[in-house]
């Protein structure tokens, strides 16, 4: 909202940057204290995530689950919502996705298959966001604390599908049959067999994220619908001025950004895991807003973001395997500081950045 | 004054060593040295120069006028002033000694207040606690309370300025709210009261009830800077007046010798016409026909109460009213943006029951009603947006801006660029945010929008408000000119003077009713009695203080 002030690098390149310069900062002296060498850490931590195809594979695939849970958020933040539920609008969207494979895996390939399983993720996902959504339209109550205890309800919903009704026979696992080849994406290994990439599960679902990006920032910044999101979110009263219906953008954003969360589960479920099984989410959801900050909002910037929390997933896993002092929780530390620093304290070096850009300097008038 | 300065000083937080300077300072009154000196002060936001090299000597005990367009930097002068801004070099001497002034809370140490333009008060707070909130000298309410009760009510005899303290704000009309602030600062021991367009939203007998006040602060060695962009006002209150104009201190002079027109002049840099020029109507069939409406707001309130009048095309009507009156909310529901409980509404033929009507801002622009809001800040453009996006807000769903679901950017940005070049608006560039322009190019660019579209009904609220002189006298011809080419023109202004320059009939509205009609020169005083509620003049101008 006050974007303008500051020059364009600054804003865009600048202040994440600093941000995840204090993050890393701060992470370093915790290594620090618990007698590990950062510099050390540092070195695992891009090794893991970028130093081998391999490893980069296991980054991309990360990114692809943010990509799809950042735009969600971005989405709705246009609107000026704050869609809190892109993790249990995800779970949701992993029924979509199971539904379609479950009943056309053993008949058609997978490219068949496909198109069902976007439109059945995007479908579960928007109905999921849907009642929050028409309950802030309509009844002002406020998607934050909707958007969470659907989040809650989603999981409890979950548990008891895939215990009672969609659990495979005879098994203990809470998780349906694993699918056929017809509910199976290409792994990017199978599509580019000589690049390297090894056992990472990065699938085709990386693309289905890119072009989600594409049209995401087609809708926002080039239809009227777009236009009616943006306005109604930088300013509802003009908004409504402009015949704009404050329930109809409200519902349809929701609508829109629950939809790209539930296609998360196409990466997880028909990319990865070949079954839908409970808790595959596991906070991609809630990463997504930080994704979404930390991104601007934008496509390309949820892009970088993206990749970046995917190279700390997939790094952080590789540091505590090579650093055993710290361990898995410490790596969600790390993270939770570059959540912090890039999400909740966004703004921290903004007003030291206006005074050191924007201040008077002579002009000539 | 001695007395005033002899109780209760120092339950006041502004009350330091600072302020003793100044009591004893006061005897000099009558002497003329200074209260403020500004010297060589210069301030720049970017590429803007806000204000450049600006000299002022304000003496103490005296009326000072600082009068400019919008735009101007008189704000800005203030706020370095008040401490909401540092000027990039230059000196601030109060009571002589150079000071530096980080924040309003030096400010008000320093005996410095300011009633600003919007008020800065809890409306569901009493006056008692709005007066003390921020000044609280305890951190128990109680006992702070009572001895700022007592101390309110020597202020309140001391300067005439009754307000029943355990009143809560929202039940208070807008000129007691001001003596509130007007309270406030005294409270906190202001030697220098700033008021920033004190009278923008006052009828004009608060206003001059107003001037009244200052008159007695002035008598008592208060020294008042008044920021106002009305030449009637500074003609009527100060001693002496500043003119400002695109930054600079143009000339300062005692308000006894000079006149309107040299001001105006002064102001603009250029003779200006205070008055609009226009052929006398030729009004034909009515295009909007208004019966019966009444409007209820959340609260539950009834805001517009039963009115019924038209607008016919080819000429300007005109509603004069004090803010607040139910014209806003009028125009809202005209415009779809409000619900009516009854009523119903004729345009171009087409009967609308506005009790059960279900149209909004979009279904009547299609009815070729146009509408330029009171706030377009608020409500008439999205700041965050570029200019070419607003150049498009309402109409964004129109064929000759689309193509299917997307946006014809081509086409948006070319019309854009024709309205700029049409209505010159300043700078001339589509993509730049709207927040980067000056509030008379703003409003250029919602009446180029709303004109361009050629609506038969055009709705126009404030029109000029926060706009430079310059812009006003194109926006009024803009207004004629549609009048002109026969369409109706629904007016609202609190601007007397705009109403009487611009409208052929004009209808006064008081607590949500229309109490009166008037043709096309009606008599200045006559309107202000009736805005204010005709039949009891002095109830609605001093006894609503209990």
């Amino acid at each position: 909202m006050t974007a303008g002030q500051l020059p364009r690098w600054v804003d865009l390149g600048l202040i994440p940057f600093l941000n995840l310069a204090a993050a890393f900062l701060v992470s370093g002296l915790v290594v620090l204290l618990i007698g590990e060498n950062p510099l050390n850490a540092v070195y695992y931590l891009l090794l893991g995530s970028v130093g081998s195809v391999e490893g980069f594979g296991y980054t991309l695939f990360y990114a692809t689950n943010f990509i799809f849970t950042g735009l969600a958020v971005a989405v709705a933040f246009h609107a000026g919502l704050f869609n809190i539920g892109g993790e249990g609008q995800a779970y949701i969207g992993g029924l979509g996705v199971a539904f379609a494979c479950l009943a056309l895996d053993q008949y058609v390939p997978w490219y068949v298959t496909l198109p069902f399983a976007v439109v059945g993720s995007a479908i579960m996902g928007a109905a999921w966001a849907l009642i929050p959504g028409w309950l802030q339209a309509a009844r002002g109550s406020h998607v934050v604390i909707t958007t969470i205890m659907f989040n809650f309800i989603a999981a409890a919903l979950m548990g008891y599908l895939l215990n009672s009704v969609m659990k495979k026979p005879g098994s203990m696992q809470l998780e349906t049959r694993t699918f056929e080849d017809g509910g199976r994406l290409p792994f990017l290994n199978d599509i580019f067999p000589s690049a390297g990439f090894g056992f990472a599960p990065v699938n085709l679902s990386l693309f289905i994220a890119l072009i989600a990006c594409g049209l995401v920032w087609l809708l926002i910044w080039r239809t009227k619908l777009g236009f009616e999101i943006r306005s109604f979110g930088a300013n509802a009263t003009a908004a409504v001025y402009a015949g704009i219906s404050p329930v109809r953008i409200t519902v349809i954003t929701m609508l829109i950004s629950g939809g790209l969360a539930g296609m998360m589960a196409i990466n997880e479920i028909m990319g990865s895991q070949h079954r839908l099984l409970t808790d595959f989410v596991t906070g991609y959801g809630f990463v997504g807003i930080a994704v979404a900050l930390m991104g601007r909002a934008h496509p390309v910037g949820i892009i970088l973001a993206a990749i970046l929390f995917g190279m700390l997933y997939q790094g952080g896993a590789e540091l505590s395997f090579e650093m055993p002092s710290i361990t898995r929780d410490m790596i969600i530390v790390i993270q939770g500081l570059v959540i912090l620093f890039a999400g909740a304290l966004e703004y921290m070096f903004r007003p030291a950045l206006i005074r050191m850009f924007a201040p008077s300097r002579p002009v000539s008038a | 004054m001695e007395r005033a300065r002899s109780d209760g000083r120092t339950l006041l937080i502004g009350a330091n060593d600072n302020d003793n300077d100044k009591v004893s300072g006061l005897g000099e009154r009558m002497t003329g040295t200074a209260a403020i000196e500004l010297k060589n002060i210069n301030k720049s936001f970017g590429p803007v120069h806000a204000n450049k090299n600006i000299d002022l000597v304000v003496k103490k005990g005296s009326i000072h006028g600082i009068i400019g367009e919008n735009g101007a930097g008189k704000s800005t002068l203030m706020s370095i002033l008040y401490g909401f801004y540092q000027a990039d070099n230059g000196d601030i001497l109060v009571d002589g000694k150079k000071v530096t002034i980080p924040d309003s809370k030096a400010a008000i140490a320093m005996g410095i207040g300011m009633v600003h333009q919007h008020f800065m008060l809890v409306d569901n707070f009493s006056v008692l606690e709005n007066v003390v909130l921020g000044a609280e000298d305890s951190a128990m309410l109680a006992g702070g309370l009572s001895r700022a009760r007592t101390e309110l009510k020597r202020l309140e005899e001391e300067y005439e300025l009754r307000v029943d303290p355990d009143t809560l704000i929202q039940d208070l009309p807008v000129g007691l709210q001001q003596r509130v602030e007007i309270l406030k600062a005294l409270y906190r021991s202001a030697e220098v009261l700033i008021l920033d367009e004190p009278t923008g939203v006052l009828t004009p007998a608060e206003a001059d009830h107003l001037f009244k006040i200052l008159e007695v602060l002035k008598n008592e060695g208060k020294t008042v800077l008044l920021i106002t962009h009305k030449l009637r006002e500074i003609m009527a209150a100060t001693d002496t007046v500043s003119v400002m104009r695109r930054g600079e201190m143009v000339a300062t002079v005692a308000t006894a010798d000079t006149s309107m027109a040299q001001l105006a002049e002064l102001m603009v840099g250029r003779s200006v016409l205070l008055r609009v020029d226009k052929k006398p109507a030729e009004p034909k069939a009515p295009v909007l026909e208004v019966d019966n409406l009444t409007v209820t707001d959340s609260r539950g309130v009834q805001v517009v109460k039963d009115v019924s009048f038209n607008v016919r095309a080819g000429e300007i009507v005109g509603i004069a009213g004090v803010s607040g009156n139910g014209q806003s909310e009028l125009m809202e529901t005209l415009a779809g943006i409000r619900r009516a409980t009854r009523g119903s509404m004729k345009i171009n033929g087409e009967t609308i029951d506005m009790g059960s009507s279900t149209l909004d801002a979009a279904d009547m622009r299609a009815k070729n009603m146009g509408h330029v809001p009171e706030d377009r800040h608020r409500m008439g453009l999205i700041n965050s947006f570029s200019e070419y996006e607003n150049s498009i807000l309402g109409y964004h769903r129109d064929p000759a801006y689309s193509n299917g679901l997307f946006l014809d950017l081509g086409a948006i940005k070319k019309n854009a660029v024709g309205e700029i070049e049409k209505y010159d608006i300043r700078p001339p560039n589509p993509m730049l945010k709207t927040a980067s322009f000056s509030g008379g190019n703003q409003q250029k660019i919602v009446l180029a929008r709303e004109i361009e579209r050629d609506p038969e009904v055009l709705l126009v609220g404030q029109p000029t408000r926060g706009v430079d002189i310059g812009a006003i006298e194109f926006i009024h011809r803009r207004i004629v000119e549609l009048r002109d080419a026969g369409k109706g023109i629904l007016l609202v202004s609190v601007e007397l003077d705009e109403i009487r320059a611009l409208s052929d009939r004009v209808l006064i509205m008081f607590d949500g009713k229309i109490v009166g009609e008037r043709g096309e020169n009606a008599d200045e005083g006559e309107l202000g009695l009736l805005m204010a509620g005709v039949e009891d003049k002095k109830n609605a101008v001093e006894g609503d203080a209990r």
